[in-house]
């Protein structure tokens, strides 16, 4: 385990720092900036600084991918961060937002936001969880007429990070010293690519992996045809646009796909593997937590 | 009120429209290609506009403006139509305005009509009623020709046609045009469509065409066409009638010179199309010396209301967004039942028609985000889906077993411990149709997902507990 | 019973906040315009670029000056086999050739028209970047089936007449805005036969174009 000094760690985690943040919410306005120019001093003076990130591992990551999770973890320690997840957290509200249920989706927007409010860095590894955020939460947070619940929006939003983000913008990184000697190709969500604009991170990360070879994907900007609740009330359309992104993968002769959105690559593992292709779909964090072993946890 | 999209109300839901065309080999084949070539001329006639954002964004904010103050624009419009000699006429729906279209006719004696290609005809279902009149309508747009002629309905905004390939035209106009020989070069067909209108165009005393954009400053109206069909009916008739949607009104002429920028490059990937004609009410000794116009409602005051969803009526008709989307590629226009398809369509269809018809298609989406992408006018259509999928489940229309899904959800996603619980359950739910760590032949909805992919068994532990347990042999 | 005209008026002012709006025209005013209004080619690059685009869709273009028109109308028709040209009343004497045989429209017929070899105008305006013709039918200069009918034309563009954008050409003609105007982008074409473009469907199929520098 690292042995860097934190001291934004130990500041936050000094019990009477604590309780000031959590009686005197005025306290954390002078705080934050304080304790923030603090660990850029430190950062000045040589030290390593390193992030509590607080990580945000999506609901439907938690239950069917946690191996995600894990790499996620693995890969922000051995850059030596600390890796914190809240356990009071459970979803971000796009499925219920997208599907016209939007009252819900309110509620679980309060929740994430209540749950995250003094987190120095939230890791999201979900573009689409992401893109909800950024491009709902404002508006749904306007709407409501909640002055307070805006403040937070505004507030929460410009600490949240999707993992590829995370390493390159926030934290600087593209090599995470990841070993991974197989031919990949990338499949970059909808929600990446539109949303967020970061096709070019993933690109990055995966160049600097050593062993793996990159395949351009053909058509990567066309959707792979999931879309959330879209996949079981079009599942013929929804197939049709599979079939598609199939083909373009296996034209690439890649042995794994890669993307930063489980979401998609369940839709498309599923279909690469009932087709008995031999492709598999690997998440992106996985490939980049890949060291010695060269196999993805 | 009789509102109509064509014949919108009565076609199947979208899911169920979709799946015979997703096996029709040359639907598939000719949508695939049409929308990837006009795509792609889009890309490079746009590419090379270093102004294109700047355009797209004075092309939002004026027609978001425009709608905001709709009611003074369109009584500008009809003052300075009328003071030129123009007379403008109000329908509230489908069946006013096909009416007062048939009794302007009527009153000019007149049995046979040429027609501009307008959507808004279709939408009202204008040819219908011309017929029962016994007025005959001659559609001259080739694509709407060769709609007619095959008794068909048309597929896209831009080229309607474009379900049909050449022996079908071929054959079609061999025999609804009486031609003892005709090639089968594209260039033979066009030849032969240009004979058989011309002789109408040179003949027919009467047109009815639509409207690209009505100018309210002079009363102006314009009409964007690549064909020429277009000026042949704009000039050479006595008599012209053009219909128009309301939300057609821009405030001045030079607000021309953004629409005419954005329109032909995203429509038809050129930098202009061949042909745009502009005139005002009646000129003496040039064109039609009747001119009249109907301003049409048909539901978009209800569209108007919503201001979630008023940007719809931005809409410039150019098709950009069938062109981009991943769902319109695969089907095609026709799986949306409506003349408005792809994710214009998806998002007009339902609004004019009330939420009550066409409830499949705010859901026939991905909600990839490329319409958005590529739309001139920058109407953010699938917060729009997103919106309208709100209203229909507000409505209470959202199947039960979804709903039901979704309460269950949210409940479980409500708390953490609930969350915790929830997913101890799946585990325990799955276990019947588990083998091999997949699953299969699970009833309802998912049964759909495992049609064309395998399911893999939700993991033994989930990331929580693995961190629960981690923490805790953490070293103190 | 209220008129349509009344319903839908009421209609839209329910369903738009109209309050305290403010003047329509202010707010039009204040549209934020940051599209290029004014171009920014020299003279000689601006009409090579006109040039260029019209020739993109297979016109035929001539450059000759101000005292060589008649003479290039009449080597354009030889090439075209062509011996007149329906003309609208504004167009000079001067640039009439005596052994070609011009036929002035004083309303022609469509079925006249539709007999003539050609058509010779003038124009109002043109458009570099798209290779566009402004035409603008004022009595004289010639109204709109002149220029529809015949199955040629042969259009005089002057140098100073091209601007290079759109909305540069559509500011000149703002005075005329009211007249009926016509823009001519390139002969008559349809994709509608599997995306294959075939030129001249309706209106002329063939397009000259005379640049006088």
């Amino acid at each position: 385990m690292q042995n860097d000094f934190c001291l934004s760690q130990l500041l936050v985690h000094f019990p009477a720092t604590s309780l000031m943040l959590r009686t005197l919410p005025s306290a954390k306005r002078i705080f934050m900036p304080a304790k923030n120019w603090l660990r850029d001093a430190w950062k000045t003076l040589g030290w390593r600084s390193c992030l509590q990130i607080s990580l945000f591992v999506a609901c439907y990551n938690d239950l069917l991918f946690p191996q995600t999770g894990k790499a996620v973890v693995a890969v922000l320690e051995r850059l030596g961060h600390t890796v914190e997840f809240r356990e009071a957290q459970t979803c971000c509200g796009q499925m219920h937002y997208n599907s016209g249920y939007q009252p819900d989706a309110l509620a679980m927007m309060r929740r994430f936001l209540n749950v995250f409010e003094d987190a120095e860095a939230i890791c999201v590894p979900s573009a689409s969880c992401v893109a909800m955020m950024r491009d709902h939460y404002p508006k749904m947070a306007a709407a409501s007429g909640d002055t307070k619940l805006k403040n937070q929006v505004d507030d929460v939003l410009p600490r949240v990070f999707e993992f590829s983000e995370l390493l390159v913008d926030r934290l600087g990184v593209t090599d995470v010293g990841a070993f991974y000697p197989h031919t990949v190709t990338l499949h970059t969500s909808c929600h990446s690519l539109r949303s967020l604009h970061a096709a070019g991170k993933a690109e990055t990360l995966l160049e600097h992996v050593r062993g793996l070879t990159l395949i351009d994907l053909p058509q990567s900007e066309e959707c792979c045809g999931f879309g959330g609740t879209f996949a079981v009330k079009n599942p013929e359309v929804s197939a049709a646009m599979l079939g598609d992104k199939m083909q373009c993968i296996l034209s690439t002769g890649a042995k794994v796909c890669t993307a930063g959105d489980n979401s998609c690559l369940m839709h498309i593992g599923g279909g690469l593997s009932l087709q008995g292709t031999g492709v598999r779909t690997v998440h992106l964090a996985e490939i980049l937590a890949a060291s010695d072993s060269g196999e993805a946890l | 009120m009789s509102i109509r999209v064509g014949k919108a109300a009565q076609a199947a839901a979208f899911p169920d429209a979709a799946k015979p065309l997703l096996n029709n080999f040359q639907i598939r084949r000719n949508v695939r290609h049409a929308t990837e070539v006009i795509r792609n001329k889009r890309a490079n006639v746009v590419g090379e506009m270093p102004d294109w954002e700047a355009l797209r964004d004075a092309g939002h904010a004026i027609k978001q403006h425009t709608l905001l103050h709709l009611d003074t624009y369109l009584q500008q419009f009809e003052e300075a139509c009328t003071r030129a000699g123009g007379i403008v006429h109000w329908a509230t729906d489908a069946d006013e305005a096909s009416r007062i279209i048939v009794e302007l006719i009527r009153s000019k004696g007149e049995h046979e009509v040429i027609k501009v290609k307008t959507m808004t005809s279709d939408e009202i279902q204008l040819n219908p009623s011309l017929e029962a009149a016994g007025i005959t309508p001659y559609e001259t747009d080739l694509a709407d020709l060769i709609v007619q002629l095959g008794n068909d309905q048309p597929s896209h905004i831009v080229v309607p046609a474009l379900h049909r390939n050449k022996a079908e035209i071929r054959e079609l106009f061999l025999r609804e045009m009486k031609l003892d020989q005709l090639g089968d070069t594209a260039e033979d067909l066009a030849a032969a469509a240009r004979a058989y209108l011309r002789e109408k165009f040179l003949r027919v005393r009467t047109a009815v065409s639509g409207a690209n954009f009505l100018v309210a400053e002079t009363g102006s109206v314009c009409v964007v066409e690549s064909e020429g069909n277009g000026r042949m009916c704009l000039t050479l008739p006595e008599t012209l009638i053009t219909i128009a949607g309301i939300e057609k009104v821009i405030p001045t002429f030079r607000d021309l010179e953004v629409f005419l920028q954005l329109l032909p490059r995203s429509a038809t990937g050129e930098r202009m199309n061949p042909y745009n004609s502009i005139w005002t009410g009646v000129t003496p000794g040039d064109g039609p010396q009747s001119f009249h116009v109907i301003l049409l409602d048909n539901g978009r005051t209800n569209v108007l209301a919503d201001d979630e969803s008023r940007d719809t009526l931005d809409c410039i008709r150019c098709g950009a967004c069938l062109n981009v989307c991943p769902v319109y590629r695969q089907t095609g226009g026709h799986a949306y039942g409506s003349i408005y398809a792809g994710p214009i369509g998806a998002i007009v269809t339902p609004q004019l028609l009330g939420m009550e018809h066409s409830q499949s298609l705010p859901y026939a989406s991905s909600l990839c985000g490329a319409c958005y992408e590529v739309c001139p006018v920058k109407i953010n259509i699938p917060e729009i889906l997103i919106h309208l999928r709100g209203k229909v489940v507000h409505n209470g229309d959202a199947p039960l077993e979804e709903r039901m899904a979704m309460k269950v959800a949210s409940l479980a996603l409500g708390s953490s411990a609930r969350f915790s619980v929830a997913q101890k359950l799946v585990r325990i739910g799955q276990l019947p149709f588990q083998s091999d760590g997949k699953l299969s032949g699970i009833p309802g909805m998912l049964a759909a997902w495992t049609a064309s992919r395998d399911l893999n068994a939700v993991p033994a532990e989930s990331f929580r507990e693995w961190w629960a347990k981690r923490k805790k042999g953490q070293p103190a | 019973m209220t008129s349509a005209r009344e319903q839908i008026l009421t209609r839209i002012r329910s369903a738009i906040p109209t309050g305290e709006r403010p003047a329509a025209r202010d707010v039009h005013n204040a549209v934020a315009r940051q599209y290029s209004r004014v171009g920014q080619l020299q003279r000689e690059p601006l009409l090579e670029l006109f040039e260029e685009r019209l020739r993109d869709y297979e016109a035929g273009v001539y450059r000759c000056s101000e005292g060589e028109i008649a003479r290039t109308i009449a080597t354009v028709l030889a090439a075209r086999a062509k011996n007149g040209l329906v003309i609208p009343s504004s167009v000079p004497r001067s640039w009439l050739s005596p052994n070609l045989s011009f036929l002035a429209d004083d309303g022609l017929c469509y079925s006249a028209l539709d007999k003539v070899p050609g058509v010779l105008t003038g124009c109002s305006a043109a458009v570099a970047l798209s290779g566009t013709v402004i035409l603008v039918h004022t009595p004289e200069d010639g109204r709109r089936a002149l220029t529809l009918i015949p199955d040629y034309h042969l259009c005089v563009v002057f140098a100073d007449q091209v601007s290079e954008t759109l909305p540069e050409a559509l500011g000149k003609l703002q005075d005329q805005a009211a007249m009926p105007i016509t823009t001519i982008s390139g002969p008559s074409a349809t994709s509608d036969i599997e995306m294959t473009r075939v030129k001249g469907v309706h209106g002329p199929r063939v397009l000259d174009v005379i640049l006088v520098i």
